[in-house]
């Protein structure tokens, strides 16, 4: 009997997955430091993601509480290493909340200054680090050389590149030195001409919008829910920025400023006009959105630094001195949620009289932003993972504390 | 909303179970008793005029001072506190909620405190409330997956307790 033969080409069979479990981390360069995360895959769609933190835990609350505030400035730096001014700055403002105090307007104008050109640092390494998660080396080469001019300026400032130690509660440790007013606007003009590049390579980019347009979409209810703030909460179209809607001695800090909150309000962006349009496939609160807030907000605080430059040229008074490192604390609790670079960075202290605080706490926007992961990688491709994560933009240094 | 007016709101339907309130401190804060958690928790963020969609974060606090020199200084009652610190974009006013706890569930040395989840109110607390326990030493009743989330699984004790004494040695590494 002739059997009849099938071209195994033409046959159509089931290929048999199995579930599988993946480990993603702590060493995979694309978790953007020591994150763990465990998939659970069938082939090559996604089932479900398990974020494991803890790996540069440093019990920095539990050092808090053994230091004086002044002392514990060192380890607020080493929270969100990318952007170590405004760690300082959500400290000392704590701080000066529980003690009453109030800064000079020289220094409230070097604050923002320092901190929105920290805020310029921290996204370029959004950006130029998302660009290697999905396989693009140059905007990183971009970034990091602008980048390089900033912590230029801040070494010119407080002698220190990275962990700045430059605000502390009560006011700042140095003025700025002379000339540096010049070398910061030298700095961002060449920042302002390589903005177009970053948008022409990654913005713009048929591969970029492909890989992030659609993907991972977050609901503002859904980002209200878990507590996301910053970038990520504006991303999904919410207006909500702390230096405008802030307690009042943090939105103080910028009542006579500028500005515009980044998000996307009645179909556009206050900025989208000079900038690349919102392509047709992406969604409001996915990848692409994440990020082009970020880059809106580079131009913003380019604007805002100088406004500030203005403004410091102007005030008339000295800036403020720091208190002593044994200053007494006075009995009771304060909580002051500053806007970083990542979101909203809270910090609670708790007083007894002496000049240890009794107990600091460090809301981590990190944190929170991470939290959502599981809820908008469920069901997408492993090789959206990176693409996801890489928007939230998230420091492990913060998230561990 | 004015605070004052939350607090009549809140008064209003819990009564006795809202056990105190300072609305002059710099952050004004209102205490509920333990059981009511959930319910307060609840009616805060679906009740239309109040609407604290935002919980930013929950702080476990020990109140206890373990050096018995500096103790009869100490300025507080003994026990266990928890922050819970909410806002409402909606209408953009503050609060901060407290709930006294004894530090251990009844008086024995090691039961931890327990009080109800907030998880199925405000999402944010599913990993701030794992951080509490881990931590801080507070179970949450109901919470979905009640794990260490910064401390390995196998770690002793809860750190930020003003008695923690860190065990001298781990998986054969000296701590000290």
């Amino acid at each position: 009997m002739a059997v009849e033969r099938v071209d195994p080409e033409l046959v159509e069979f089931d290929v048999r997955t199995d579930e599988m479990l993946i480990n993603m981390g702590p060493q995979h360069p694309s978790t953007h430091g020591v994150l763990r995360l465990v998939l659970r895959t069938d082939g090559e769609v996604v089932s479900s993601v398990v974020p494991h933190i803890g790996y540069l835990h440093r019990c920095a609350e539990k050092i808090g509480e053994n230091v004086s505030p002044r002392q514990w400035i060192p380890y607020t730096d080493r929270m969100d290493y990318l952007a170590g001014m405004n760690m300082n700055l959500g400290w000392a403002m704590t701080v000066e909340k529980l003690m009453g105090l109030e800064v000079s307007e020289k220094t409230r104008h070097v604050r923002v200054m320092v901190c929105e050109l920290n805020r310029i640092a921290s996204h370029l390494v959004a950006a130029g680090t998302y660009g290697l998660d999905l396989g693009s080396f140059t905007p990183f080469l971009y970034c990091f050389r602008e980048r390089e001019k900033i912590l230029n300026l801040f070494e010119a400032v407080c002698g220190a590149r990275l962990t700045y130690s430059y605000i502390v509660p009560g006011g700042l440790i140095a003025d700025l030195p002379p000339g540096w007013l010049e070398a910061c606007e030298r700095c961002l003009s060449e920042l302002e001409a390589v903005v177009p590049e970053l948008h022409a390579v990654l913005t713009s980019n048929e591969i970029f919008i492909r890989r992030t347009a659609g993907v991972g979409v977050l609901s503002p209810e859904m980002a209200i829910d878990y507590g996301c703030s910053g970038p990520v909460l504006r991303g999904s179209g919410v207006k909500w920025d702390l230096r405008r809607d802030g307690q009042p001695s943090v939105a103080g800090m910028y009542e006579d400023y500028r500005f515009e909150v980044i998000a996307q309000a009645g179909g556009s962006y206050p900025r989208d006009q000079e900038y690349p349009p919102v392509p047709p496939a992406a969604v409001l609160g996915d990848c692409w959105h994440r990020f082009y807030v970020r880059m809106l907000e580079v131009v913003q605080s380019i604007g805002l630094v100088r406004q500030a430059m203005e403004k410091y040229r102007r005030s008339a008074d000295a800036v403020s001195e720091p208190i002593k490192i044994t200053q007494k604390l006075p009995r009771g609790e304060a909580y002051l949620e500053t806007e970083a670079p990542k979101g909203q960075m809270g910090f609670l202290v708790i007083g007894d009289g002496t000049a240890i605080p009794w107990r600091v706490r460090a809301r981590s926007s990190s944190f929170c932003n991470l939290s959502v992961l599981p809820e908008i990688s469920r069901g997408c491709l492993l090789a959206d993972i990176p693409a996801i994560l890489g928007s939230l933009d998230i420091v492990l240094g913060e998230i561990d504390r | 909303m004015e605070i004052g007016l939350i607090l009549d709101r809140l008064k209003q339907q819990f009564g006795e179970r809202i056990v105190g309130a300072d609305l002059e401190a710099a952050d004004p804060w209102i205490e509920i008793a333990p059981t009511a958690l959930a319910e307060v928790a609840r009616l805060l963020r679906d009740d239309p005029a109040l609407r604290f969609d935002y919980l930013h974060c929950i702080t476990g606090v020990d109140y206890v001072q373990p050096d018995a020199k500096k103790a009869k200084n100490f300025p507080w009652e003994v026990h266990f506190e928890l922050l819970y610190h909410l806002s409402s974009m909606a209408h953009g006013h503050r609060l901060v909620l407290r709930v006294a706890l004894p530090r251990w569930q009844g008086g024995v040395e090691g039961q931890l405190p327990e009080v109800r989840t907030v998880s199925d109110v405000w999402r944010t607390a599913d990993w701030h409330e794992r951080e509490v326990y881990d931590l801080s030493g507070v179970r949450f009743a109901g919470h979905p997956d009640l794990r260490r989330i910064l401390c390995p699984e196998d770690w002793e004790g809860h750190p930020l307790r003003k008695d923690y004494k860190m065990a001298e040695e781990y998986h054969g590494i000296r701590t000290r």
